[in-house]
This record gives C-alpha cells, structure tokens and sequence, in this order.
C-alpha cells in the first residue's frame, strides 16, 4: 500500500493463459475505494466456462495502490473458484491483502446466525397478540394490586419513602405547572365564552356566557384541561424517570435492598399527583371564568359586575365537588400509567422513549373513558 | 481461613427466559470467606447467574441454600431479610442519580437501622473514606468519574456490612490502575471483614489475583464444565475451553504463570 506512484492510472483487468488449465488476472492501476473498478463479468465468464481450468493465480506487479476495493474483488473471485473446485493462488498478491483474506476467511460462516424474517401465519399472529393482550392485563392488574398495598401500608404509616422526595414531587407537579395551567384554562375558558356567545347573542342572551363558562368550567373541563396537560407533563417525565432508572438498574438495586419500589418511588410520585391535582383543578377553574369574563367584557359589552353575579348565581357545590372528584380521579390514573409504563420499560434508551410516549397515549385515553364513565354514572343517578 | 463451612450451595440449577434453557443443572459450594469467581465467555449467561443469587430473578428449576436454608423455598419475609445481607456492586455502580453519594450510602441504613441522622451521616462517610472516596460525600453520581462511582456504588454496598458481597464486572471500564486498586480492596475487606466474594467477571489478571475458587460456565455445552481455584484449573483443567479461556486463547503454547 506504500507505492508512492504519482501518476493515478485507472484501475485495469486483463486476462491471460499461458498455459493449458492455468489462467493469470493480471491487476494494474488504482484498486481503491473512490476508483471505478473494471467490470468483473469476463473474469466469472472464464472461470464459469472454464474448461479444463485447474489454477487461477494473479499478478499484481503494476498496482499503484489498494484496500477494501481490491479485497471484496479477490473475495468474489474465490468465491467462483471454490465453487468450480478450482485452486485459486494468491502469492501474486500484495503482502497485506494477502493477510487480510486470510483473516476473513478465518472463521467461516456461523450456520444459523444470519437472522431470517419469517412471517407468521395470521392465525398465529392473532394467537400470540391475544396472549400479549392477556399477559399484559395481567401486569397491569399487578401493578395495581401493588400500588393499593403500598397505600394501604401508607394509610397504616409502614410506607417506606422519603419525605424530601414527596416534597420535591409536590413542587413539581404542583407550583411548577401552574404557569401552563393558566394559559391553557384562560384560553378553554375564551373559547367556550366565543362559541356560547355566537348562538345566544341571536336570542340576545348573551349574559348567560356566564352560566354556560362557569358551569362547564367548574363541572368538568378544568378537571378535563389540567388531567391532559397534567398527563403531557407529569406523567411523561415520572415513566422517563423510572424508565431511566430501570435502565441504570437502580430499581433492582432497591429491589435487592428489600426496598419495594412500589412504596419508595411508585407512591409519593402517586401522592404528589392526587393532592396536587384538585388544586390546579380549582385553579384552573377560576382561569376559565377570567378567560370567559374578558370575552363577556370586551366582545358582548357586559358589565364585569353582571356577569361574575351571574357567575355567581349558576355556581353550585355540587357541581364543585364533581369537578374535583373527576381532578382526583385523574390524578390517580396520570399517575398510575406514568409509573406503570416507568417500570415496564426495557433497558434501552429507545425503550425509555417508547415508555414515555405509551404513558402519555395512556393517560390521555384513560382520562376520556373515566370521564365518559363517570358523566354516564352521575346523569344516571341524577347529581 | 481455617473453618470451610459452606455458605452458598446450589443444587441443580436451571435458568434461562421463558422456554428458552441458558444454562442447566448447575451445582456448586460458596464457602464462607470465599472469593467465588463466576466465570465464561460473553453471552454465557454470567450475569443471569448472578441475579438468580441475588434473588432478582427466579430459577427454572433447582435450589439456592444460603447458611442452609433454601432461598425460594422460604416465604417472602424471610426472603427479604435474607436479602438484606447481601451487597450488591452493579455493572454501571447503579447509584440513585436523584440522591448525593452520602444519601446513597445512607438510605439502606435510614430503611433497616434505628440509627439518629448524624449515626448514619457518619456511618456513610466511614463507608465512603473506605472506599476512598472521603469529602466526596454531597456529589452527585453525574459529578464523578466512572471508577469513582463503581467506588461509591461499593461503600453503598457496604452499608450495612453484608455477608456476601457480589459483584458483576467490577472491573469493566476501569483503567488497570484502577482495576488493580479494586481486586486489593476487595482483598482487603475479605481479611478484615471475612466477608464472602462472588465475583462475576472476566478479567483474567483479576481472577488470578483474587479468586480461590470459581465456576466455569460454558456457552457450548450450557453447563458448568469446571470449578476450583482457577490457579489450579489453570494448571490442571483438562477441558478445552477452560484452558482456553484461561489463557487468553494460547493454550495450545507454554501456559503462562499465574499473576500472583
């Protein structure tokens, strides 16, 4: 490879027979990467029709430089050799090359190891899918039988977690989401005030916006907007927390501890969530109103005094402890499928992606069933 | 060490993933005050071996006995207590990265001791000072080198001054200096602890230096093929693979002597 020939001649491939049942590839010229190569179909034509070939050797005197390019070339030609059983002779070749074929053909094949992608047949498929499906329950149903015991063991004062960690989940779950808690809340609030406004401004009962916003605000969309901001924030960042500590092995080193992960990391991240929840709720509420007042004020000409009475008037406690029934209720379930994905996750760093995007596909979905569940359960029982 | 009382048995043991079988009736003896190598090629299954000790993982079949009593076959709360005697050194250190290196070393002994706040303060700098690590006591995992937290993740497994102290790889991604300085730790606390090893690596230098007994796992067979010191396998083993293993591959030239 250290011919320092100056003059960088094509790479060139010629054939000759000097003898019967011998054959010589003569290679002169450039055989490195970035050089086109000769086209090596004349060489396989010989060594294929070959008749009476017993020997191919080669001849590389006049090469100025070489590397890979030259070896997948000589690793082809063995290849056709080995196949019509006839000796291929490397001596002509540079030292180097040399070597390296000798390496390369060291360890043959491993039989089996090329993976194959075999597709299962549908019925199989459906087979193993509802099996996943069973497993899968199976753990979920596990984990939350862990999450009670934990609190149980809380209820009883035996949990065993740090008081500091609990602190730190309530700062952020809590004060360090109310900046995006009130945008979105003042903005759901100006978007219902604006839709309620077009249909009642044509019976000219523009005041009761107010009666639409409060009541839709306070009953279920600031439980909803802070469960789906809450499950986008805190439930993404606790699955990319404990996914990251599975991949650390941090959680085994609990488990070999004696330290139940379900107490130690599982139930203040919980705790943090269902006490916070209720008050952003509440917060949330009172920023839909704002948001519903600007527009009474600034679009339909109301007197801000008018219509937070009016506000006021179609307020009631019942509809107050609805909304916070449903913000606990979330809290609980953004906070299950956070730590759950968290715990399931793999020990790779696309698996602590893949946990985080499932616990936020699975909050959200869980937070619309639970609410569909439990508007059906209240209209039924008339609250 | 002068009694030989048996301190890990186990007895035909299987273990693998689901169906698949990784390594199969497996039997050997831990004694007390031993540094028990578990040794094999990548892949052999060295590390699974070593969760299914540390109660991580559960067997396919067979027995675990520690101090005689069958580790699978107690009930849960005598398993967590049995648990709590050993310490574990991980791969990658496994610190808590939320907690300082003193928080680390101390929350084993918050959990299990009635120990006052400046107790275990001190406790965990003892552990950290033995370590090597004194002064180093409010960094954060993030904020050490690797071999610093390997060296953290040991004072963590310290704490509460376990029987058995395993260790998987203990000197991957360390420098031979740093490497060299663990193995004489590791001595260190045998003699003066009379603390029992397991050891999973395969550092050969390592394994001479500390090992006076071992487990041969091979990848072909999925079997044991040998145990003993490995200074003696090393002398004696008739096996193929172990002489292979042993001597980086040159079995077939003059063996080299052991790293004393």
């Amino acid at each position: 490879m250290a011919r320092a020939e100056v003059s960088v001649a094509e790479s060139q491939l010629s054939l000759t027979r000097p003898e019967n049942g011998a054959l010589v590839i003569r290679l002169s010229g450039d055989w490195r990467i970035g050089h086109d190569l000769p086209n090596a179909d004349g060489v396989a034509k010989e060594i294929e029709s070959g008749s009476g070939l017993r020997t191919v050797s080669f001849d590389t005197s006049e090469i100025t430089g070489w590397d890979s390019n030259l070896l997948t070339f000589m690793l082809k030609v063995t290849q056709w050799c080995a196949e019509k059983k006839i000796e291929c002779r490397n001596e002509g070749l540079p030292e180097g090359a040399r070597r390296l074929l000798k390496l390369a053909s060291a360890v043959p094949e491993r039989q089996g190891a090329k993976k194959e992608s075999r597709r299962e047949p549908f019925l199989a498929r459906v087979g193993s899918g509802a099996m996943q499906f069973v497993a899968s329950t199976g753990e979920i149903f596990a984990f939350l039988g862990g999450a009670s015991l934990a609190f149980g063991k809380l209820l009883v004062g035996r949990a065993s977690f740090r008081r500091s960690d609990l602190v730190l989940f309530l700062q952020q779950s809590g004060a360090q989401a109310v900046g995006i808690v009130s945008l979105i809340s003042l903005l759901v609030g100006l978007i219902l005030a604006f839709i309620g406004a077009i249909q009642l401004q044509a019976f000219g009962a523009q005041i009761y916006v107010a009666d639409l916003v409060g009541i839709a605000m306070v009953r279920v969309m600031g439980a909803i907007m802070t469960g789906i901001i809450m499950a986008g924030r805190t439930g993404a960042s606790y699955a990319a927390q404990l996914g990251t500590m599975q991949v650390n092995e941090e959680v085994d080193a609990l488990q070999t501890l004696g330290i139940s992960p379900m107490e130690f990391l599982v139930l203040p991240r919980m705790l943090a969530l269902i006490l916070m929840m209720p008050l952003l709720c509440v917060y949330a509420d009172v920023m839909g109103i704002l948001g519903g007042l600007i527009v009474g004020v600034t679009m339909l000409d109301l007197n801000p005094i008018v219509y937070l009475s009016q506000t006021k008037a179609s307020f009631t406690l019942t509809n107050l402890w609805i909304g916070l029934l449903y913000s606990a209720v979330f809290g609980v379930i953004i906070a299950l499928s956070g730590c759950l994905r968290g715990m399931q996750c793999g020990r790779s760093a696309s698996a602590v992606g893949e946990a985080t995007t499932t616990a936020v596909v699975t909050g959200i979905i869980t937070i619309i069933v639970a609410t569909a569940v439990i508007t059906v359960v209240f209209s039924v029982i008339g609250v | 060490m002068s009694v030989v009382e048996p301190h890990i048995v186990v007895k035909g043991l299987d273990m693998g993933y689901g169906s698949f079988i990784l390594m199969k009736n497996l039997n050997f003896t831990v004694n007390r005050g031993d540094v028990f190598i578990i040794m094999g090629g990548s892949g052999c299954g060295k590390s699974t071996l070593l969760k299914l000790l540390v109660g991580l993982k559960e067997p396919s079949r067979g027995q675990v006995l520690y101090n005689g009593v069958s580790f699978w076959d107690t009930d849960p709360d005598e398993r967590d207590r049995m648990m709590r005697r050993f310490g574990i050194l991980y791969q990658s250190g496994a610190l808590w990265s939320s907690m300082t290196l003193a928080e680390n070393v101390a929350l084993p002994l918050e959990q299990y001791t009635d120990l006052s706040r400046t107790q275990i303060r001190d406790m965990a700098s003892l552990k950290l000072a033995l370590v090597g690590l004194a002064g180093f006591e409010d960094f954060y995992p993030s904020e050490i080198s690797g071999g610093m937290r390997k060296r953290a993740g040991l004072a963590r497994a310290m704490a509460m001054d376990p029987d058995i102290l395993f260790f998987d790889e203990p000197s991957a991604g360390l420098d031979p200096v740093s490497a060299r300085l663990l193995d004489d730790l590791i001595l260190e606390l045998r003699e003066s602890l009379g603390t029992t090893f397991v050891v999973v690596t395969h550092e050969l230098a390592s394994i001479f230096a500390i090992g006076n007994n071992s487990v041969y796992l091979d990848v072909e067979t999925r079997s044991m093929t040998a145990s003993g010191d490995p200074k003696k396998l090393l002398a004696e083993s008739t096996d193929p693979n172990v002489r292979n293993f042993l001597t980086r591959g040159e079995a077939g030239s003059q063996a080299e002597s052991p790293v004393e």
